[in-house]
C-alpha cells in the first residue's frame, strides 16, 4: 500500500523505511530480463531461480530482481550477483541450482560462468573489471542492474525523486533552467540542440497551456538504447520530465513510445501509476502547489513519427506528415501550443544534473558536447550491446577496448553512426572523438546512438542501398524531392548493385542529393542522401569496381557473385548437397569434391551457411 | 488518440475491418477519410485479414549486415508468398520489421511474438515447420 506523499519529509522518510527493511550486506541475484536476454532464453533462468529460491526456503534470505538491460547482450542471459558484484554470463536454467549452492550458500565462484577474454583467456569475476565495461561511463545505465523497473521503491532508495524535490522546493524556474544550460547538455535524439536553450524558449513562449513530450519512438534499425532505458529505468526519464514541465510551467506531458517496444510501454504504464499513488505525478506533487500528469502514446509504426513535428501530428491523431520549422514547435506545437520535446536519453539526463550541479557535469566530455552517450554497438563486432561513454572517447577505444573487434579475425571496414540518415566512417578516422561536431565535419553524425560496424564482407554500395530504401519506404510523401528522388537514387543504387551501372552515375547521385536535401522540409529529407555521399566520399573504389568492371569485391550483391567449391578443401561430407533447394549442387562421390551446377544456382547461400571447412567460396 | 483505438482494434481483430473502422468514424465525430488517411498511413495497420501466425523477419541494419536478406528470401520461398502476404490457407502472414533492438542475435526472426536469433537459411524450414 503506496500513501501519498505530502512533502519533502516524507519522501525522506520513505527512503530511510525503505533502505532500513533491506538488510545490508544480502546477497541479491539481479537477472537480466531486458528483451535481448528473454530472447536468449531468460525466462527459463528467471522461473528456475524463483523455484529454487522457493524449495530451498531462501525467500527472506535473498533479494531476487528482475531488472532492465545491463548493456552486454552478446553474453546473454546475464545474471549479476551482489554485494561482490559477480557476473555470470551465458545462464542456462542447468546452472541455477549450483548458482545456489555454490554462489549464494558457499560464496565460490564458479568458474565456467565467467566471462574469459577470448584474445587473453584471462577470466573475470567482477562486473567492472571486464574489459567491456571497464572504459564505459555508466551514468545513466548504471542503475539498470540494481532497480526491478516495477517497483518504483527501488528507484528511491537509490535517492531516485529527490532531484524532483529539490527543484521543486529549493529551484526556481530560471534556476533550473539556468542549471541546465551551463550544464552543456544536449539533445540526445540526434540534433544536437542545447536543452536549456530549447527550455528557456519555450518557458517564454506566450499561452497558458504548454505541453512537454518523450520521445520514445526510436525507429533507427539497429539502436535500442532508448527502449533499454525506458524498460530498466523508466523513473529516471519520468522525474527529468516532471522537473522539466515545473521549469517550463506545463502540466501535462506525453510519452510517445513505439508500440513494437511491449515492455517499454508496460514498463512506463506501471511508472507512471506507481508515481501517482505516492503523489510524485499528478495533482499537488510532494504538497507544492505544481500539478502535472503524464499520458503514454503508442507510436504507429512509422520511422518518420521520430521527427517531432509529425510526432505531434500523430498525437493530435492525423498522419504523421512534418510542417515547417520556420513556426518552432516551442511555440506552437502539440494542438498549436508550446510544446517542449524532449528524447528520452535527454530527459535521463535532467536528475542527474539537478543531482549533482552543473560544474560537475561539464567537467565529462569535449567542450562542445558534454556528459556521456549510449551507443547501441552492434553489426560486425564481437561484443554486441549497450555502451555508455563519457564524450570525446575515440571511436577506436569504443570499437576494439570495449567491442572487442571484428569476430572470425576479419577486417574492419567502416563504421555506421546516426541511423539511416547517418554516414559510413573509414578505418582511417577511427582516432576520431565521439562529438556532435566532429562526427559532422566527416559526413556523419551523432545521432541517437547506433553505431553499427562492418568488415570486409559488407558491401557499402549495398548499405547505400539499404539505407536510401528505407528512407524511401519511410518518407511522409509530403515533399517530392525527398518522395520522388529517394525513389530515383534507389533505382540508380539497384542497378550498381545489380551490373546495370553506367559511366556517371556517382555524379548523378551526387547532384540529386544536392536536390533532396535543399528541397526537403523536414531533418528526414535533409540528411537522407548521407549515406550515400559519405560512402562515395570513402569508398568511391568500390562504386567504380561495380559500375565499371561489374564486380562486387565484398561478395554480397547476388547479380555481380557465383558460388563456388574450392576442390581441395572440399572433403564431399554432402551437407550442402541436403542444404541446397534447387539441386544445384550434387555428389560426385565418396570424400570427393561436390560439384556446384551454376546454371542450377539462385544464389542462396544456403551451402556457404552450413559449410563449416569454409569450402564454399563466393567469386 | 485515434491511432491508439485504431491499434486496439488491429490488435482484437489483427487488422481492421471496415465495419470497425465506420464504428470509429461515428464514435469519434471525425471524418471516414481521416480515420482511412491514418490507417494506411501507419504501418502497423493491415486492411485485409491475417494469417494464424505473423511472421516479422527483422530487416533492421544489423540484421541486413548479417544477411538478413537471405532468411527472407527463403521463408518466401518456403511459403511461396512475397513480404506483406498471407498464404492461401491463412497459416502464416508474412512482414518485415525495422529493428526490434534484438541487434546481439542477429539475424532475428519473430513468430507471434516469439524470438527466433541467430537465424541461418537451413534453420527456416524446421521452424517454421513447428507451427500447425
Amino acid at each position: 500500500m503506496r500513501r501519498r506523499l505530502g512533502s519533502p519529509e516524507d519522501l525522506v522518510r520513505l527512503r530511510e523505511s525503505i533502505i532500513k527493511n533491506k538488510a545490508p550486506g544480502k546477497p541479491g541475484i539481479s537477472i537480466c530480463g531486458g528483451t535481448g536476454c528473454i530472447a536468449l532464453g531468460a525466462e527459463g533462468v528467471i522461473s528456475a531461480f524463483k523455484q529454487e529460491i522457493q524449495e530451498r526456503q531462501l525467500d527472506t534470505k535473498v533479494d531476487l530482481r528482475i531488472t532492465g538491460c545491463p548493456g552486454f547482450c552478446e553474453r546473454g542471459p546475464l545474471v549479476l550477483i551482489e554485494p561482490k558484484n559477480t557476473l555470470y554470463q551465458r545462464v542456462k536454467s542447468e546452472d541455477v541450482s549450483e548458482i545456489i549452492s555454490q554462489t549464494i550458500e558457499n560464496g565460490s565462484v564458479i568458474d565456467r560462468l565467467l566471462y574469459h577474454d577470448p584474445k587473453t583467456d584471462e577470466k573475470f569475476i567482477q562486473e567492472g573489471d571486464i574489459p567491456f565495461y571497464k572504459k564505459q561511463m555508466r551514468l545513466l545505465l548504471g542503475n539498470n542492474s540494481r532497480i526491478e523497473p516495477d517497483k518504483i521503491e527501488d528507484y528511491i532508495a537509490l535517492g531516485g525523486y529527490s532531484a524532483l524535490s529539490r527543484a521543486l522546493f529549493s529551484m526556481s524556474s530560471d534556476e533550473i533552467i539556468g542549471e541546465i544550460k551551463k550544464s552543456g547538455l544536449r539533445g540526445r535524439g540526434g540534433g544536437g540542440f542545447p536543452t536549456g536553450t530549447k527550455w528557456e524558449s519555450c518557458r517564454r513562449a506566450e499561452g497558458d497551456i504548454k505541453y512537454v513530450i518523450c520521445n520514445c519512438d526510436e525507429g533507427d534499425p539497429g539502436a535500442f538504447m532508448d527502449r533499454s532505458l525506458m524498460e530498466g529505468n523508466p523513473h529516471s526519464i519520468l522525474e527529468g520530465m516532471i522537473i522539466g514541465a515545473f521549469a517550463i510551467g506545463a502540466h501535462e506531458g506525453y510519452i510517445y513510445v513505439r508500440n513494437e517496444y511491449p515492455m517499454a510501454v508496460r514498463n512506463s504504464e506501471i511508472a507512471i501509476e506507481q508515481a501517482e499513488e505516492y503523489g510524485l505525478l499528478g495533482k499537488n506533487i510532494l504538497g507544492s502547489g505544481f500539478d502535472f500528469a503524464v499520458r503514454i502514446n503508442r507510436g504507429g509504426g512509422a520511422f518518420i513519427c521520430g521527427e517531432s513535428t509529425a510526432l505531434m501530428a500523430s498525437l493530435e491523431g492525423k498522419v504523421g506528415e512534418p510542417k515547417a520549422k520556420y513556426v518552432h514547435t516551442v511555440e506552437k506545437g502539440l494542438w498549436e501550443r508550446p510544446t517542449n520535446l524532449n528524447n528520452v536519453e535527454t530527459w535521463a539526463n535532467v536528475p542527474l544534473i539537478i543531482t549533482n550541479g552543473a560544474d560537475w557535469y561539464s567537467k565529462i566530455g569535449t567542450k562542445g558536447s558534454k556528459g556521456t552517450k549510449i551507443f547501441s554497438l552492434v553489426g560486425k563486432i564481437n561484443n554486441t550491446g549497450l555502451v555508455e561513454v563519457p564524450m570525446g572517447i575515440t571511436l577506436r577505444e569504443i570499437i576494439y577496448d570495449i567491442g572487442g573487434g571484428i569476430p572470425k579475425g576479419r577486417k574492419f571496414k567502416a563504421v555506421q553512426t546516426g541511423g539511416p540518415s547517418g554516414g559510413c566512417i573509414p578505418e582511417r578516422l577511427l582516432d576520431l572523438p565521439v562529438d556532435y561536431d566532429e562526427l559532422t565535419k566527416v559526413g556523419s553524425m551523432m545521432g541517437s546512438g547506433g553505431m553499427i560496424v562492418m568488415d570486409e564482407d559488407t558491401c557499402m554500395v549495398d548499405i547505400a542501398r539499404y539505407f536510401t530504401n528505407f528512407l524511401e519506404g519511410e518518407s511522409c510523401g509530403k515533399c517530392v524531392p525527398c518522395r520522388e528522388g529517394l525513389k530515383q537514387m534507389g533505382k540508380i543504387l539497384t542497378d550498381i548493385t545489380e551490373g546495370r551501372g553506367r559511366e556517371g552515375d556517382i555524379e548523378m547521385l551526387e547532384e540529386m542529393s544536392v536536390g533532396i536535401i535543399d528541397g526537403s522540409l523536414c531533418g528526414l529529407g535533409a540528411t537522407a542522401p548521407n549515406p550515400v555521399l559519405s560512402t562515395i566520399r570513402y569508398f568511391r573504389d568500390e562504386y567504380e569496381a561495380h559500375i565499371k568492371d561489374k564486380a562486387c569485391p565484398a561478395g554480397v550483391c547476388k547479380a555481380l557473385i557465383i558460388y563456388c567449391i574450392d576442390e581441395e578443401k572440399c572433403p564431399g561430407c554432402g551437407l550442402c548437397v541436403k542444404a541446397c533447394p534447387s539441386g544445384a549442387i550434387t555428389s560426385t562421390g565418396k570424400k570427393k569434391p561436390v560439384a556446384l551446377d551454376q546454371e542450377k544456382c539462385i544464389k542462396c547461400g544456403a551451402c556457404y551457411d552450413v559449410c563449416k571447412l569454409c569450402a564454399i567460396k563466393i567469386r | 488518440m485515434l491511432v491508439g483505438i485504431l491499434q486496439d482494434i488491429q490488435a482484437e481483430y489483427k487488422y481492421l475491418p471496415r465495419e470497425a473502422l465506420e464504428e470509429v468514424h461515428k464514435g469519434l465525430s471525425i471524418p471516414l477519410t481521416q480515420v482511412y488517411s491514418v490507417a494506411t498511413f501507419f504501418k502497423a495497420f493491415g486492411l485485409t485479414p491475417k494469417g494464424r501466425h505473423l511472421i516479422d523477419v527483422c530487416l533492421g541494419t544489423a540484421c541486413h549486415v548479417r544477411g538478413a536478406v537471405r532468411i527472407l528470401e527463403r521463408i518466401e520461398r518456403e511459403l511461396g508468398i512475397k513480404s506483406g502476404e498471407t498464404t492461401k490457407d491463412l497459416r502464416f502472414t508474412l512482414g518485415t520489421v525495422n529493428c526490434v533492438g534484438a541487434c546481439a542475435l542477429g539475424p532475428m526472426v519473430i513468430i507471434d511474438g516469439q524470438y527466433a536469433g541467430q537465424m541461418s537459411t537451413n534453420k527456416v524450414k524446421p521452424l517454421l515447420e513447428s507451427y500447425d
